[in-house]
């Protein structure tokens, strides 16, 4: 496991002084500042209602920081085009808390998506596909529709919809979150073994007992700043 | 049959399914047949059956009063009155012979007194001795064409026939167009309205489908998707969907003219029809009819999809 960084011009992800605000609101997130390295393993953690999600989806470009500097594979946010945000969310996978597969898809399509919506055949990728599926445990729910699948067979299916394209980066919001224990372990091997692939993985749980099996990285959100323990 | 081939009927019949799921075209995106979907094509079928109608009714009055203009205009009447001290049916015979004279004229019909007895006699009960009253006497002059000299007609008349006048309908025919202009204009504003409560409920219909459809956006976002393909996918569905309800409603538009026209009117007026026709027109929708609910069809259809496309950009603005 990679870990233990000093941060560096390589990095894909580097936050400065980044604060952000609902409206009118109050600060949410209050000067963040850290880096994500290219083939790290970190989780990020914080009581509920921390701001965890939020910045999940600062790091996935579907909100704008409020205040300081947000760098995406060494591309300034506030420099970007949205017609820019495509080519790089393509170069990061995220798994929803609430998995958002489509319920019209099957488990094939809902995993294929990525890979769809960049215009490619189906017989280019179908044995990609299949493989991914059989490597999270879903080789025998193929053809099957998303409501007739258990709480973990969603997960495994929206982690291999985030892993198909192959990401620089994955971001996991509790990814562990509706599965018994041996099912979160299964799905733990899965992202260390993705990351020693060379996959960054950031993961984020409010589960102490899942972090403390693995001697990583911890970004800890706490009434919106952060620390973090190398 | 045993419990244990019951189970492998079961058994064989699910393997099928399975097959048949395996080999199925891949699902589009945009989900088909959903409820928001289906109730969408069912307000465009409808509005789109309302304006076709529309149209065909404003052709109808529009024929029928092109056909009532072109009538009154190819008939004139010659009057003689009766004067003391002279023998009218000379004055009968000069009229008639300027009316053969005059450019533009195909035929010259005296009508004789039974004749003028006939057409009074809804007035005034039969049994009349017409030749003890001073009634003024007809001709009736066919026209071929708008270019007859009426006005030369008319000044000859005067000069050479005592007691005769030239009755060109003409007070007749201005109100008539007045009247079927007035009823043309307001069929055109009825069909703006009702084109305009087709787009509105179209519109809005199409946003309440796009409503049900956010999260697919949402999802094909994250997933990397480029803001024109989602739009193409949406746009696609919700056109297929708009033409098919489009179509749907012009063919039943359709169908109900040629009912109408073929079989309605011809079964309850029978060989009045003719008398009808000459009233109404045809009765039949022409082909602007047909075409015209074609052409809203696509209209619709294309309405629903820049809808739809608007509606996504829309969305994934909202996202950012």
């Amino acid at each position: 496991m990679n870990d233990g960084h000093q941060g560096g011009a390589g990095d894909l992800i580097r936050f400065e002084n980044v604060g952000l605000r609902y409206g009118m609101g109050p600060e949410v997130l209050r000067d963040l500042n850290f880096d994500i390295a290219p083939k790290s393993f970190q989780f990020l953690t914080g009581p509920s209602g921390a701001g965890k999600t939020t910045l999940i989806r600062l790091l996935f470009m579907s909100l704008k920081p409020t205040r300081g500097i947000v760098s995406v594979f060494g591309r300034e946010l506030s420099a970007l085009a949205p017609s820019d945000y495509p080519s790089l969310r393509r170069r990061i996978g995220v798994v929803f808390q609430d998995f958002r597969l489509l319920d019209h898809l099957t488990t094939f399509e809902n995993v294929a998506l990525p890979l769809r919506v960049l215009g490619r055949e189906e017989a280019s990728y179908r044995g990609d596909v299949v493989e991914l599926l059989r490597w999270v445990g879903l080789g025998d729910h193929i053809h099957i529709h998303p409501p007739v699948l258990s709480g973990g067979e969603k997960q495994s299916t929206a982690i291999a919809r985030a892993l198909i394209t192959q990401p620089e980066m994955l971001l996991a919001d509790e990814p562990t979150g509706n599965v018994d224990p041996p099912l979160a372990r299964r799905l733990m091997r899965l992202f260390v073994e993705l990351n020693r692939l060379g996959t960054s993985v950031m993961i984020a749980t409010h589960d102490i007992n899942l972090m403390n099996q693995f001697n990583a990285r911890r970004l800890v959100l706490e009434e919106g700043r952060l620390t973090i323990y190398e | 049959m045993s419990e244990a081939e019951v189970a492998h009927k079961v058994q064989v019949a699910a393997h099928r399914r399975q097959a048949r799921v395996v080999q199925r075209r891949p699902n589009q995106l945009v989900p088909e047949n959903t409820i928001s979907g289906n109730a969408l094509t069912i307000v465009i079928a409808i509005m789109s059956f309302l304006a076709c109608l529309t149209l065909g009714a404003v052709t109808l009055v529009r024929d029928a009063s092109r056909d009532w203009q072109l009538d009154l205009r190819r008939e004139v009447t010659v009057q003689v009155r009766p004067r003391a001290g002279v023998d009218i049916n000379v004055e009968l015979a000069r009229a008639a012979a300027v009316a053969r004279q005059t450019t533009g004229v195909t035929s010259v019909e005296v009508l004789g007194e039974d004749e003028n007895i006939g057409l009074l006699e809804p007035w005034l009960g039969s049994g009349l001795s017409i030749s003890d009253l001073p009634i003024p006497r007809l001709i009736v002059v066919r026209l071929t064409n708008r270019s007859a000299d009426l006005a030369g007609l008319a000044q000859r008349l005067r000069n050479e026939v005592r007691g005769a006048t030239l009755d060109d309908h003409g007070a007749w025919a201005a109100r008539l167009r007045t009247m079927a202009n007035a009823t043309v204009v307001a069929g055109f504003i009825v069909l703006v309205l009702v084109f305009a409560a087709a787009a509105v409920s179209v519109i809005f219909a199409t946003r309440g489908a796009m409503a049900s459809n956010d999260h697919i956006v949402s999802v094909l976002h994250f997933v990397g998707a480029e803001d024109g393909f989602i739009a193409r996918e949406f746009q696609r569905h919700f056109l297929l969907l708009g033409l098919r309800g489009g179509l749907m409603g012009a063919a039943a538009a359709a169908f109900m003219f040629a009912v109408v026209g073929f079989l309605v009117i011809p079964a309850l007026f029978g060989s009045d029809s003719e008398n009808l026709s000459v009233l109404f027109g045809r009765f039949t929708v022409g082909p602007i009819g047909y075409f015209g609910a074609l052409a809203i069809a696509f209209v619709i259809a294309m309405m629903t999809a820049i809808t739809s496309r608007l509606t996504v950009y829309g969305h994934i603005a909202d996202e950012r």
